[in-house]
Protein backbone atom coordinates (compact mmCIF):
# COMPACT_ATOMS: atom_id res chain seq x y z
CA UNK A 1 0.00 0.00 0.00
CA UNK A 2 1.14 3.30 -0.83
CA UNK A 3 2.94 5.41 2.63
CA UNK A 4 0.96 8.52 1.74
CA UNK A 5 -2.44 6.21 2.21
CA UNK A 6 -0.85 4.20 4.62
CA UNK A 7 0.53 6.87 7.67
CA UNK A 8 -2.61 8.66 8.04
CA UNK A 9 -4.62 5.16 8.80
CA UNK A 10 -1.77 4.07 11.27
CA UNK A 11 -1.70 7.34 12.73
CA UNK A 12 -5.31 7.40 13.36
CA UNK A 13 -5.67 3.64 14.81
CA UNK A 14 -2.42 3.75 16.97
CA UNK A 15 -4.21 7.23 18.71
CA UNK A 16 -7.48 6.63 19.31
CA UNK A 17 -6.58 3.19 20.25
CA UNK A 18 -4.10 4.81 22.70
CA UNK A 19 -6.28 7.69 24.02
CA UNK A 20 -9.14 4.74 24.76
CA UNK A 21 -6.58 2.72 27.19
CA UNK A 22 -4.99 6.13 28.84
CA UNK A 23 -7.13 8.55 29.54
CA UNK A 24 -9.16 6.00 32.23
CA UNK A 25 -6.05 5.34 33.32
CA UNK A 26 -4.90 9.15 33.81
CA UNK A 27 -7.45 10.86 34.65
CA UNK A 28 -9.64 8.79 36.36
CA UNK A 29 -7.62 8.13 39.98
CA UNK A 30 -10.09 9.24 42.60
CA UNK A 31 -10.47 6.71 45.56
CA UNK A 32 -14.34 5.21 44.57
CA UNK A 33 -16.68 5.04 47.08
CA UNK A 34 -19.23 3.64 45.98
CA UNK A 35 -19.73 -0.27 47.11
CA UNK A 36 -21.81 -0.69 43.64
CA UNK A 37 -19.15 0.48 41.69
CA UNK A 38 -15.95 -0.81 43.09
CA UNK A 39 -17.82 -4.34 42.65
CA UNK A 40 -18.44 -3.47 39.08
CA UNK A 41 -15.22 -2.92 38.29
CA UNK A 42 -14.02 -6.08 39.97
CA UNK A 43 -16.46 -8.51 37.83
CA UNK A 44 -15.39 -6.34 34.43
CA UNK A 45 -12.23 -8.40 33.67
CA UNK A 46 -14.51 -11.83 33.82
CA UNK A 47 -17.75 -10.23 32.27
CA UNK A 48 -15.62 -8.67 29.04
CA UNK A 49 -13.85 -12.36 28.80
CA UNK A 50 -16.80 -14.39 28.82
CA UNK A 51 -18.34 -12.83 26.29
CA UNK A 52 -15.15 -12.24 24.23
CA UNK A 53 -14.81 -16.21 24.67
CA UNK A 54 -18.56 -17.03 23.59
CA UNK A 55 -19.53 -17.82 20.91
CA UNK A 56 -16.46 -16.35 18.92
CA UNK A 57 -13.99 -19.57 20.15
CA UNK A 58 -16.40 -21.55 18.05
CA UNK A 59 -15.70 -19.79 15.09
CA UNK A 60 -11.95 -19.73 15.88
CA UNK A 61 -11.05 -22.43 13.91
CA UNK A 62 -13.44 -22.38 10.68
CA UNK A 63 -15.00 -25.40 11.44
CA UNK A 64 -17.57 -26.62 14.78
CA UNK A 65 -16.58 -29.60 15.32
CA UNK A 66 -12.67 -29.02 15.60
CA UNK A 67 -13.42 -25.75 17.66
CA UNK A 68 -15.99 -28.51 20.33
CA UNK A 69 -12.55 -30.10 20.61
CA UNK A 70 -10.45 -27.56 21.41
CA UNK A 71 -12.96 -26.00 23.60
CA UNK A 72 -13.73 -29.00 25.30
CA UNK A 73 -9.88 -29.81 26.33
CA UNK A 74 -9.62 -26.53 27.27
CA UNK A 75 -12.18 -25.97 29.78
CA UNK A 76 -10.75 -29.49 31.02
CA UNK A 77 -7.91 -28.08 31.91
CA UNK A 78 -8.87 -25.03 33.12
CA UNK A 79 -11.41 -25.93 35.76
CA UNK A 80 -8.63 -28.06 37.39
CA UNK A 81 -6.52 -24.32 37.07
CA UNK A 82 -3.61 -25.56 34.54
CA UNK A 83 -1.32 -22.49 33.77
CA UNK A 84 -2.83 -20.49 30.57
CA UNK A 85 -0.08 -21.92 28.45
CA UNK A 86 -0.59 -25.54 28.61
CA UNK A 87 -4.35 -24.48 28.36
CA UNK A 88 -4.00 -22.87 25.27
CA UNK A 89 -1.64 -25.08 23.60
CA UNK A 90 -2.86 -27.97 24.92
CA UNK A 91 -6.50 -26.87 23.19
CA UNK A 92 -4.34 -26.33 19.49
CA UNK A 93 -2.50 -29.50 19.48
CA UNK A 94 -6.73 -31.00 20.10
CA UNK A 95 -7.88 -28.94 17.18
CA UNK A 96 -5.06 -30.00 15.52
CA UNK A 97 -5.68 -33.75 16.30
CA UNK A 98 -9.22 -33.05 15.15
CA UNK A 99 -8.71 -32.24 11.79
CA UNK A 100 -6.46 -34.70 11.42
CA UNK A 101 -9.58 -37.42 12.24
CA UNK A 102 -11.69 -36.08 10.33
CA UNK A 103 -9.44 -36.39 7.27
CA UNK A 104 -9.23 -40.00 8.25
CA UNK A 105 -13.41 -40.49 8.31
CA UNK B 1 17.26 -7.70 37.87
CA UNK B 2 14.28 -7.23 40.33
CA UNK B 3 12.05 -10.54 41.53
CA UNK B 4 9.09 -8.41 40.65
CA UNK B 5 10.70 -7.88 37.62
CA UNK B 6 11.25 -11.66 36.53
CA UNK B 7 7.49 -12.22 37.77
CA UNK B 8 6.85 -9.85 35.20
CA UNK B 9 8.61 -11.47 32.48
CA UNK B 10 7.56 -15.19 33.59
CA UNK B 11 3.90 -13.94 33.54
CA UNK B 12 4.00 -12.50 29.83
CA UNK B 13 5.78 -15.19 28.63
CA UNK B 14 2.55 -17.42 28.07
CA UNK B 15 1.06 -14.33 26.69
CA UNK B 16 3.50 -13.45 24.33
CA UNK B 17 3.16 -17.10 23.05
CA UNK B 18 -0.63 -17.07 22.92
CA UNK B 19 0.45 -13.50 20.84
CA UNK B 20 2.66 -14.68 18.52
CA UNK B 21 -0.28 -16.90 16.69
CA UNK B 22 -3.03 -14.67 16.55
CA UNK B 23 -0.53 -11.92 15.35
CA UNK B 24 0.70 -14.24 12.63
CA UNK B 25 -2.65 -14.53 11.37
CA UNK B 26 -2.52 -10.94 11.16
CA UNK B 27 0.29 -10.79 9.33
CA UNK B 28 -0.84 -13.33 7.06
CA UNK B 29 -3.70 -11.19 6.07
CA UNK B 30 -1.98 -7.95 5.98
CA UNK B 31 0.45 -8.95 3.44
CA UNK B 32 -2.33 -10.80 1.63
CA UNK B 33 -4.36 -7.45 1.54
CA UNK B 34 -1.54 -5.46 0.00
CA UNK B 35 0.20 -4.17 2.57
CA UNK B 36 4.00 -4.48 2.79
CA UNK B 37 5.90 -6.48 5.98
CA UNK B 38 7.24 -3.76 7.28
CA UNK B 39 3.51 -1.89 6.75
CA UNK B 40 2.13 -4.65 9.13
CA UNK B 41 4.28 -4.86 11.14
CA UNK B 42 4.64 -1.04 12.24
CA UNK B 43 0.62 -1.65 12.86
CA UNK B 44 1.49 -4.07 15.42
CA UNK B 45 3.96 -2.56 17.22
CA UNK B 46 1.79 0.85 17.36
CA UNK B 47 -1.32 -0.83 17.85
CA UNK B 48 -0.96 -3.65 19.59
CA UNK B 49 -4.99 -4.46 19.92
CA UNK B 50 -5.99 -7.82 17.81
CA UNK B 51 -10.13 -7.12 16.94
CA UNK B 52 -8.67 -3.51 16.12
CA UNK B 53 -6.20 -4.56 13.91
CA UNK B 54 -8.16 -6.78 12.04
CA UNK B 55 -11.06 -4.47 11.68
CA UNK B 56 -8.39 -1.48 10.53
CA UNK B 57 -7.23 -3.79 7.23
CA UNK B 58 -10.86 -3.58 5.19
CA UNK B 59 -11.02 0.23 5.80
CA UNK B 60 -7.56 0.75 4.75
CA UNK B 61 -8.27 -1.14 1.40
CA UNK B 62 -11.82 0.59 0.59
CA UNK B 63 -10.01 4.09 1.56
CA UNK B 64 -12.56 5.45 4.20
CA UNK B 65 -12.67 8.37 5.84
CA UNK B 66 -10.44 8.54 8.47
CA UNK B 67 -13.52 9.52 10.51
CA UNK B 68 -14.84 5.76 10.03
CA UNK B 69 -11.58 4.62 10.98
CA UNK B 70 -11.50 6.16 14.42
CA UNK B 71 -15.38 5.47 14.73
CA UNK B 72 -14.32 2.02 13.91
CA UNK B 73 -11.50 1.66 16.50
CA UNK B 74 -13.47 3.36 19.00
CA UNK B 75 -16.00 1.05 18.86
CA UNK B 76 -14.32 -1.87 18.96
CA UNK B 77 -12.27 -0.61 21.39
CA UNK B 78 -13.92 0.98 24.14
CA UNK B 79 -13.85 -2.23 26.06
CA UNK B 80 -10.35 -0.88 27.27
CA UNK B 81 -11.62 2.26 28.45
CA UNK B 82 -13.82 -0.40 31.21
CA UNK B 83 -10.36 -2.39 31.26
CA UNK B 84 -7.98 0.55 32.37
CA UNK B 85 -10.93 2.12 34.72
CA UNK B 86 -10.84 -1.62 36.53
CA UNK B 87 -7.26 -2.17 36.49
CA UNK B 88 -6.47 1.63 37.95
CA UNK B 89 -7.97 0.43 41.52
CA UNK B 90 -4.89 -2.12 41.36
CA UNK B 91 -2.04 0.27 40.97
CA UNK B 92 0.18 1.29 44.28
CA UNK B 93 1.76 4.51 44.60
CA UNK B 94 4.62 3.62 42.10
CA UNK B 95 2.04 3.96 39.45
CA UNK B 96 2.78 7.77 38.92
CA UNK B 97 1.50 9.30 35.93
CA UNK B 98 4.09 8.58 33.23
CA UNK B 99 4.38 5.04 34.71
CA UNK B 100 0.88 4.87 33.60
CA UNK B 101 1.21 6.53 30.31
CA UNK B 102 3.86 4.20 29.79
CA UNK B 103 1.36 1.20 31.03
CA UNK B 104 -1.52 2.86 29.06
CA UNK B 105 0.31 1.31 25.79
CA UNK B 106 -0.19 -2.36 26.57
CA UNK B 107 -3.42 -2.35 28.42
CA UNK B 108 -4.55 -5.65 26.27
CA UNK B 109 -6.84 -7.97 27.01
CA UNK B 110 -4.41 -10.41 28.57
CA UNK B 111 -2.59 -8.29 30.17
CA UNK B 112 -5.07 -6.04 31.92
CA UNK B 113 -6.96 -9.77 32.96
CA UNK B 114 -3.31 -11.19 34.20
CA UNK B 115 -2.61 -8.28 36.04
CA UNK B 116 -6.04 -8.13 37.30
CA UNK B 117 -5.58 -11.73 38.74
CA UNK B 118 -2.48 -10.78 40.82
CA UNK B 119 -3.14 -10.82 44.64
CA UNK B 120 -3.46 -7.48 45.87
CA UNK B 121 -1.88 -4.35 44.02
CA UNK B 122 0.81 -4.10 41.48
CA UNK B 123 3.65 -2.06 40.82
CA UNK B 124 5.47 -1.02 38.02
CA UNK B 125 8.13 -2.79 38.01
CA UNK B 126 5.99 -6.07 37.89
CA UNK B 127 3.98 -4.38 34.96
CA UNK B 128 6.90 -3.53 32.65
CA UNK B 129 8.13 -6.93 33.15
CA UNK B 130 4.67 -8.09 32.16
CA UNK B 131 4.02 -6.02 29.11
CA UNK B 132 7.71 -6.49 27.78
CA UNK B 133 7.56 -9.89 26.28
CA UNK B 134 4.29 -10.15 24.95
CA UNK B 135 5.13 -6.10 22.91
CA UNK B 136 7.77 -8.83 21.41
CA UNK B 137 5.45 -11.91 20.82
CA UNK B 138 3.10 -9.20 19.00
CA UNK B 139 5.44 -7.89 16.95
CA UNK B 140 7.46 -11.45 16.00
CA UNK B 141 4.22 -13.02 15.31
CA UNK B 142 3.03 -10.55 12.71
CA UNK B 143 6.82 -10.04 11.40
CA UNK B 144 7.02 -13.83 10.46
CA UNK B 145 3.31 -14.09 9.40
CA UNK B 146 3.64 -11.55 7.45
CA UNK B 147 6.80 -12.64 5.50
CA UNK B 148 6.61 -16.52 5.96
CA UNK B 149 3.07 -17.40 6.34
CA UNK B 150 2.51 -19.23 3.19
CA UNK B 151 5.01 -21.53 4.60
CA UNK B 152 3.31 -23.01 7.16
CA UNK B 153 1.01 -25.81 6.76
CA UNK B 154 -2.62 -25.05 6.52
CA UNK B 155 -3.84 -27.39 9.67
CA UNK B 156 -1.32 -25.83 12.11
CA UNK B 157 -2.58 -22.47 11.24
CA UNK B 158 -5.94 -23.34 11.64
CA UNK B 159 -5.61 -24.98 15.18
CA UNK B 160 -3.54 -21.59 16.10
CA UNK B 161 -6.82 -19.94 15.71
CA UNK B 162 -7.64 -21.47 19.39
CA UNK B 163 -5.08 -20.66 21.40
CA UNK B 164 -6.39 -17.18 22.42
CA UNK B 165 -9.17 -17.94 23.32
CA UNK B 166 -7.70 -21.52 25.67
CA UNK B 167 -6.19 -18.30 27.37
CA UNK B 168 -9.51 -16.58 28.55
CA UNK B 169 -10.65 -19.98 29.46
CA UNK B 170 -7.52 -20.66 31.70
CA UNK B 171 -8.42 -17.04 33.43
CA UNK B 172 -12.23 -17.08 33.80
CA UNK B 173 -12.40 -20.54 35.02
CA UNK B 174 -10.52 -21.33 37.80
CA UNK B 175 -11.93 -18.12 39.91
CA UNK B 176 -15.45 -19.06 38.23
CA UNK B 177 -14.98 -22.50 40.16
CA UNK B 178 -14.19 -20.68 43.19
CA UNK B 179 -17.00 -17.69 43.93
CA UNK B 180 -20.08 -18.13 43.58
CA UNK B 181 -20.19 -14.24 42.59
CA UNK B 182 -17.56 -14.69 39.41
CA UNK B 183 -19.39 -17.72 38.08
CA UNK B 184 -22.79 -15.64 38.31
CA UNK B 185 -20.93 -13.02 36.37
CA UNK B 186 -19.13 -15.07 33.71
CA UNK B 187 -22.18 -16.81 32.94
CA UNK B 188 -24.86 -13.61 32.51
CA UNK B 189 -22.25 -12.46 30.34
CA UNK B 190 -22.01 -15.53 28.11
CA UNK B 191 -25.80 -15.64 27.92
CA UNK B 192 -26.15 -11.90 26.85
CA UNK B 193 -23.13 -12.73 23.88
CA UNK B 194 -24.78 -15.80 22.83
CA UNK B 195 -27.91 -13.94 22.33
CA UNK B 196 -26.22 -10.52 20.54
CA UNK B 197 -25.31 -13.15 18.36
CA UNK B 198 -28.57 -15.49 17.66
CA UNK B 199 -31.13 -13.25 18.57
CA UNK B 200 -32.50 -11.51 15.31
CA UNK B 201 -32.37 -7.71 16.10
CA UNK B 202 -30.14 -7.79 18.91
CA UNK B 203 -27.37 -9.44 16.17
CA UNK B 204 -27.58 -6.28 14.26
CA UNK B 205 -25.50 -4.53 17.16
CA UNK B 206 -21.96 -4.48 16.32
CA UNK B 207 -19.45 -6.49 17.96
CA UNK B 208 -17.62 -4.14 19.26
CA UNK B 209 -20.33 -2.53 20.96
CA UNK B 210 -22.54 -5.72 21.69
CA UNK B 211 -19.18 -6.93 24.08
CA UNK B 212 -19.22 -3.80 26.10
CA UNK B 213 -22.88 -3.89 26.40
CA UNK B 214 -22.57 -8.05 27.72
CA UNK B 215 -19.96 -6.54 30.20
CA UNK B 216 -21.65 -3.70 31.64
CA UNK B 217 -25.04 -6.03 31.83
CA UNK B 218 -23.26 -8.74 33.05
CA UNK B 219 -20.85 -6.70 35.91
CA UNK B 220 -24.05 -4.67 36.55
CA UNK B 221 -25.71 -7.74 37.08
CA UNK B 222 -22.84 -9.13 39.56
CA UNK B 223 -22.58 -5.74 41.39
CA UNK B 224 -26.29 -5.94 42.42
CA UNK B 225 -26.77 -9.70 43.50
CA UNK B 226 -23.08 -10.15 45.00
CA UNK B 227 -22.33 -6.31 46.19
CA UNK B 228 -19.73 -7.96 48.52
CA UNK B 229 -17.60 -9.69 46.05
CA UNK B 230 -14.85 -7.06 46.30
CA UNK B 231 -14.54 -7.23 49.77
CA UNK B 232 -14.67 -11.34 49.77
CA UNK B 233 -11.70 -11.50 47.27
CA UNK B 234 -9.60 -9.14 48.92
Amino acid sequence: MNWGVFLPYLAVTALVTYLIRMLPLTVFRREIRSRFVRSFLTYIPYAVLGAMTFPDVLYSTGDLRTAVCGVAVAVALAWRGRSLLTVAVAACCAVALAQGALLLM
Amino acid sequence: MSGAFRKGIRHGIPIALGYLSVSFTFGMKAVGDGLSVMQAVLISMTNVTSAGQFAALPLMLANASMVEMAMTQLTINLRYALMSLSLGRKLDDSMGTPQRLAFSFMNTDEIFAVASAQPGRVGKTYLYGLMLTPWFGWVLGTLLGAAAGTLLPAFVRTALGIAIYGMFLAIILPPSRKQTSVRFVTLTAIALSLAFRYIPGLNTVSSGFSIILCAVLAASAGALRYPAGEEAEA
